[in-house]
């Protein structure tokens, strides 16, 4: 397979061409400090993207809106654990990552049980999850400990930490799904519920289990978010809805499920930073930026459409 | 469920409800008190009424919250200020609507992502607009939405109207026929001689006329209006849309349940405020109570396909 025709091509080849744009305004200089500001914020993105794209995968009608109540829940509930101790770091991560889990569980029983398509059960989940939220954060900001601190906005080999911690995790998704059987039972469900039911699919056990590896990828994304912030707020996970949707299509994963793929996710998260500060330092407003951001949106998949119908 | 039964239970829920108001604050069971109750339920309702008619088309529209915010803008400051050119921008957003249902139909777009993609371009162009909260209502809207019509309180009236033309409109004519057999089964359609691509952009059209509708008397109500004003709406649209008895799929709507629906949402915040209850748990509260209501549709189906099947 020749490379341009690789589905995550084009999200890598836009990001650059965007990072280009910025350096040709700043004659090259501050490159490297881009770079790391765009791998650092990519992360956040990168990582709930990952759990969107699971969950997009399984076909029309999956996509998890709870992501954004999740994270602050999250973040909320495990910066008032640990209350700024550093002692408390790893059984803080435990609350986040039991939290997301926690989330996952939900939504999963919302669909099961109540038999509702997975976009009103997360709504109403995410309702539910965002009240939480706001209860028992108070208007508190509580500070992360300070190696925690440290660790999410700090770089190890030049690298910046999260990035790190974000590779690593799209490795492990790329190998779920490419390389186990729990990704071609993926596949499967997405591609055809019925087909994979009959070939023996435990298609619940695979629905269940992307679920909470969303919302427990989120409670994670609330987490490190909330301590390179220095503090959860409740509106911290606001725009990750959008984006989290937002990288998986523009990471040329199908929309209607059944093939996705790894790459494209972090091609999208450095495209969607990338695309913001290129406006930026073009000195346009906030308002020109979400245009463009809205525009561009639909010109990847109006264009990755017309590829669809032609192969 | 036929059309007669889905109806039945969004009256039930919002009696129950209504009853339950009553009951907490009896001193609601008034002209006054209605008026309080269900002020802010007419632009709920009439973006409700617009989510209704893209779910009606087997779509999901994710930009109807700032879709009405770029209104509520629009409404504030060039319908104040120059009411041509005001009336000209409006009509050319419901023109942009209608172009992006054509859009999503001649290219085999996912709804989900264009309307996404289009929640990013209103938000920007409302900002534009609007960078800052503010600008004045104009005095005529001021005036319909402040009116004291006798004996009952000008939002049931409006409530009662919204539902009375969306119904004539979609059930009641043969090209509301038509609409509803797009999300029924579009194939069919096609192969009787229509134009699919006509159809979706109707139906976006006049999702673009009711949002619109919903924006100005929003800031009709608020006298001010900001970019982020009626973000909410998004997601209590789809709400409203399923807690009147619409489904996701095969164009089965009912406009009337759509507007006890979003009625239904807007009366459960005054319920809690009532019970006094915190803030904070009225989100929370939302998302119980369109929990509630599915299960409760749930045991009702139930009942009736174990009804239909001893027949």
């Amino acid at each position: 397979m020749t490379i341009w025709k690789a589905p995550w091509f084009w999200s890598w080849a836009a990001g650059a061409l965007a990072f280009a744009a910025t350096l040709l305004l700043t004659d090259g200089r501050n490159g490297g400090d881009l770079l790391s500001a765009a791998l650092t914020f990519a992360s956040f993105s990168a990582i709930v993207g990952i759990g969107q794209m699971f969950v997009i995968t399984l076909g029309p009608g999956n996509v998890d809106l709870s992501i954004p109540a999740s994270m602050t829940l999250a973040g909320t509930l495990s910066l008032k654990f640990m209350g700024g101790d550093a002692a408390l770091i790893v059984p803080g991560l435990m609350v986040a990552l039991g939290v997301g889990f926690g989330a996952g569980v939900f939504n999963y029983l919302l669909i099961r049980l109540l038999r509702i398509p997975p976009i009103i059960a997360t709504l109403s989940a995410s309702f539910i999850f965002q009240s939480i939220a706001i209860w028992s954060n108070r208007g508190l900001r509580i500070k992360p400990p300070q190696s925690l601190s440290d660790f999410t906005t700090g770089a190890t080999l030049g690298v910046p930490n999260l990035a790190l911690v974000a590779l690593v995790l799209a490795v492990i998704a790329w190998v779920i799904l490419d390389r186990s059987i729990f990704g071609r039972w993926l596949s499967a469900f997405g591609q055809n519920e019925r087909a994979a039911r009959l070939s023996g699919v435990p298609i619940e056990g695979v629905r269940a289990l992307t679920y909470i590896g969303c919302a427990t990828l989120a409670g994670l994304t609330g987490f490190l978010l909330a301590s390179f912030s220095g503090g959860a707020a409740l509106n911290m996970g606001t725009e990750y809805l959008l984006v989290s949707i937002a990288v998986v299509v523009i990471g040329g994963s199908s929309i209607a499920g059944g093939n996705s793929n790894v790459p494209g996710i972090w091609g999208g998260a450095l495209f969607m930073f990338l695309i913001v500060s290129m406006l930026n330092s073009y000195g346009l407003g906030a308002g020109v930026r979400l245009i463009v951001t809205g525009g561009i949106i639909i010109g990847i998949v109006a264009a990755a459409s017309k590829k669809g119908a032609r192969a | 469920m036929n059309a007669r039964f889905r109806i039945l239970l969004p009256i039930a829920s919002l009696a129950v409800l209504l009853a339950a108001t009553f009951y907490m604050q009896p001193r609601a069971m008034s002209y006054f008190g209605l008026n309080l109750l269900f002020n802010l339920a007419v632009p709920i309702a009439l973006a409700t009424v617009a989510q209704m008619m893209i779910i009606m088309v087997n779509d999901i529209d994710l930009s109807v919250g700032t879709f009405v915010s770029f209104v509520a803008c629009v409404t504030a400051t060039y319908l104040n200020d120059a009411p041509l050119i005001g009336a000209l921008i409006l009509l050319a957003a419901i023109a942009g609507y209608a172009a992006i249902g054509a859009l999503i139909e001649l290219r085999q777009l996912p709804a989900i992502v264009v309307t996404l993609g289009m929640s990013f371009v209103w938000g920007g162009l409302a900002i534009l607009i609007l960078p800052s909260p503010g600008g004045t209502a104009p005095t005529w809207i001021r005036t319909i939405m402040t009116v004291k019509p006798p004996l009952v309180p000008m939002a049931i009236v409006a409530s009662v109207l919204i539902a009375v033309i969306a119904h004539l409109l979609i059930m009641r004519t043969s090209s509301g026929a038509l609409l509803r057999a797009v999300g029924g089964n579009a194939r069919a359609v096609a192969r009787s001689g229509w134009s699919l691509v006509r159809l979706k952009a109707a139906a976006y059209g006049l999702a673009g006329v009711f949002g619109a509708a919903s924006g100005i008397c929003l800031v009709g109500l608020t006298t001010s209006a900001d970019a982020n004003i009626a973000l909410r709406y998004t997601l209590l649209s789809i709400a409203g849309v399923i807690l009147g008895g619409g489904e996701f799929t095969g164009g089965r709507i009912s406009p009337v349940g759509a507007v006890i629906g979003a009625l239904t949402l807007a009366l459960a915040g005054s319920f809690l405020s009532f019970m006094r209850l915190s803030p904070d748990w009225q989100i929370g509260a939302q998302g119980a109570i369109l929990i509630l209501v599915l299960s409760v549709r749930l045991l009702f189906a139930r009942s009736n396909r174990k009804k239909g099947a001893a027949q």
